[in-house]
């Protein structure tokens, strides 16, 4: 580790302080054993600050958001819609931009289903022609995504690519684990419509140059989707810095509740869009003959909003604010930097990503060659380490690295070095068991 | 941990009957969506019906040493008894697998598989255990016998299971 590295780290005080807020951590697993909790990339834990939240919600505010004039009725409209500016703010964003889904995945099917019912005989009925045209595609259209996206930013396009008769085409990674940005001006053309990437990706950790593919998508007039379910917890992350398009995240992945996600847009690109899922308060006005639709982001938001899981993860992002997001990146590239020479000190584990600290998240998968990663998990679990194992929902960029899936630690503010060290000691442990030779 | 038992590194080091062959009636190719885990497999019968003797069974086994274990002992335990047979050692491992530790196995019946009484205990792994099992009653119903007096509910299909 550099001294660079370190100095923005919790110090052992802050990082026993931060523990404290979340119960969960001082529990035991599996005999008594102590918890080490390196899955948060899959799902994090929530602090006290949060459960509070929602529960001071249920019990003082509870009623259906934007719906009726009681008073309970206006506290909650009043909280669910603080909630959207508080993680607007977070984001660098205005409130009217900010969607609540049900999740990250919701966020971006929200978006492939605009391109498929702006197709329908007067979806687009009133909008300006040339931002109508933007959502146009067809044969001889191309949809752009990575080799490295998450199953959640990959299927998704390739079944829009299905009805829309456009074509799927995507960025390659290299050996190392990142874009292959080396052939980017072939694979975006004057025949790309969208450009959908993740940010950082989920199993490599790698950090992507938004700023480069933005600005080729940007040459041809393409349409840039960002999957920040893996930055907005851990970076600083500001959409108009990115300059994409769109960009969805979760909630549960960031201290918040399970069951919320966000969707960012820039509001004329909303304000374009058709609805996705209809019903609710997402209308301007019924007729049994036809509907015309509130603007967004209430067009979005059908049904009776999650008001609770919203109050829930303004408190995650006040939380992750109070924290510091320099502080927290620099917390958790210092144990990226940790597991990584680590794990260079064992010749019979292989990173998967890059095995540098630079442009790189906490999320560390690796192999450990002729010991199926299930199996790897197992035995670390069987310390007490929760890791996750498999494809993470990534089976093509597996395919890519000729594995057939991978260990993977994921970090959070509430990791230490040495839980690090707990990790280390269990993986010891696998070639004895197995018989590999080390 | 009582999950890897000695006897289960060994049958997933040293895998029997492992390899694809031929003669076979059907083969089936099974996946583990959770984890990309992947058994193809043959059968080859001589004979008609549940008294059908199952001559060879051979696969290819990718995927944990839980799950490669369990299809080499699939093997050992159906090559050579009758399709009746096959399905009692069957349903009797499907028994045990899901029994969450409560029955630790009839080794009557399934043999080296009562090393697997232990992965009873850990929800997520009793897919990997049945991966080749089910494969190999897949195969025997695509190789036109009658499977459907085997119990028919199938417990892991509602495993929860991790998926994003």
């Amino acid at each position: 580790m550099t001294e660079v590295t370190l100095a923005g780290a919790f110090t052992a005080q802050e990082s026993a302080a931060i523990r404290g807020d979340f119960a969960i951590l001082s529990r035991a697993v599996r005999g008594g054993k102590p918890l080490v909790y390196l899955d948060s990339g899959a799902t994090s834990h929530k602090p006290r600050q949060v459960l509070d939240a929602e529960r001071a919600f249920y019990e003082q505010h509870n009623s259906a958001v934007h719906r009726g004039a009681h008073q309970l009725a206006e506290e909650a409209t009043d909280a669910y819609e603080s909630a959207r500016e508080t993680v607007a703010r977070f984001i660098g964003a205005q409130a009217r931009e900010v969607v609540f889904t049900k999740n990250a995945t919701e966020g971006l099917n929200l978006i492939a289903y605009a391109f498929s019912n702006a197709a329908a005989a007067g979806a687009m009925d009133g909008v300006d022609p040339a931002l109508a045209a933007r959502f146009a595609l067809g044969t001889g259209d191309e949809i752009v995504i990575t080799e490295m996206e998450h199953h959640a930013n990959l299927v998704p396009w390739q079944e829009l690519a299905r009805r829309s008769g456009a074509t799927l085409k995507w960025i390659g990674v290299t050996d190392d684990g990142r874009l292959d940005l080396d052939d980017l001006d072939t694979v975006i053309t004057d025949r790309t419509k969208i450009v959908a990437f993740t940010h950082v990706s989920n199993v490599l950790g790698t950090i992507n140059p938004v700023g480069a593919i933005v600005a080729r998508a940007r040459q041809v007039g393409a349409l840039t989707i960002l999957d920040a379910c893996q930055s907005v917890p851990h970076l600083d992350v500001d959409v108009v810095d990115l300059g994409v398009d769109f960009l969805a995240f979760s909630g549960h992945k960031m201290l918040g509740p399970m069951g919320i996600g966000v969707l960012w847009g820039r509001y004329d690109l909303l304000a374009a869009m058709p609805p996705f899922l209809t019903g609710g308060p997402m209308i301007e006005q019924v007729r049994m003959e036809g509907s015309t639709y509130a603007a967004p982001p209430q067009r979005f938001e059908a049904g009776v909003p999650m008001a609770a899981q919203a109050v829930g993860l303004a408190a995650a992002c006040d939380y992750l604010t109070a924290l510091g997001m320099p502080r927290i990146t620099a917390h958790e590239h210092a144990l990226t930097e940790a597991l990584l020479a680590g794990l260079a000190q064992r010749p019979w584990v292989r990173v998967i990503g890059p095995t540098d600290g630079r442009d790189r998240s906490g999320a560390v998968a690796f192999v450990v060659d002729g010991v199926h990663p299930h199996d790897v998990g197992q035995i670390l679990d069987d310390a007490g380490v929760a890791v996750r194992v498999g494809h993470h929902c990534a089976w093509p960029l597996h395919r890519r690295m000729k594995v057939t899936a991978t260990t993977r630690a994921s970090f959070a503010a509430y990791n230490t070095l040495s839980e690090i060290d707990l990790l280390l000691n269990a993986l010891d442990r696998v070639p004895s068991v197995f018989g590999v030779a080390i | 941990m009582d999950l890897y038992q000695e006897i289960i590194l060994d049958h997933s080091k040293r895998p029997h009957h492992a390899g694809l062959r031929e003669p076979f009636d059907a083969e089936v190719h099974h996946i583990n969506p959770t984890c990309g885990d992947e058994c193809t497999l043959r059968v080859h019968l001589s004979g008609e019906g549940r008294s059908a003797v199952i001559s060879d069974l051979s696969y290819d086994a990718l995927g944990c040493a839980i799950s490669t274990a369990s299809a080499s002992i699939l093997a050992d335990e159906v090559i050579g008894h009758t399709v009746e047979e096959a399905l009692g050692s069957f349903a009797a491992m499907r028994s045990m697998l899901t029994s969450k530790g409560a029955d630790l196995g009839d080794e009557d019946k399934i043999g080296d598989g009562v090393a697997f009484a232990g992965v009873s205990k850990y929800p997520a792994r009793v897919k990997c255990a049945l991966l080749g099992w089910t494969a190999f009653t897949d195969a025997l119903a695509r190789s036109g016998v009658d499977i459907s007096a085997t119990p028919t509910s199938n417990p892991i299909a509602s495993n929860p299971m991790e998926i994003s």
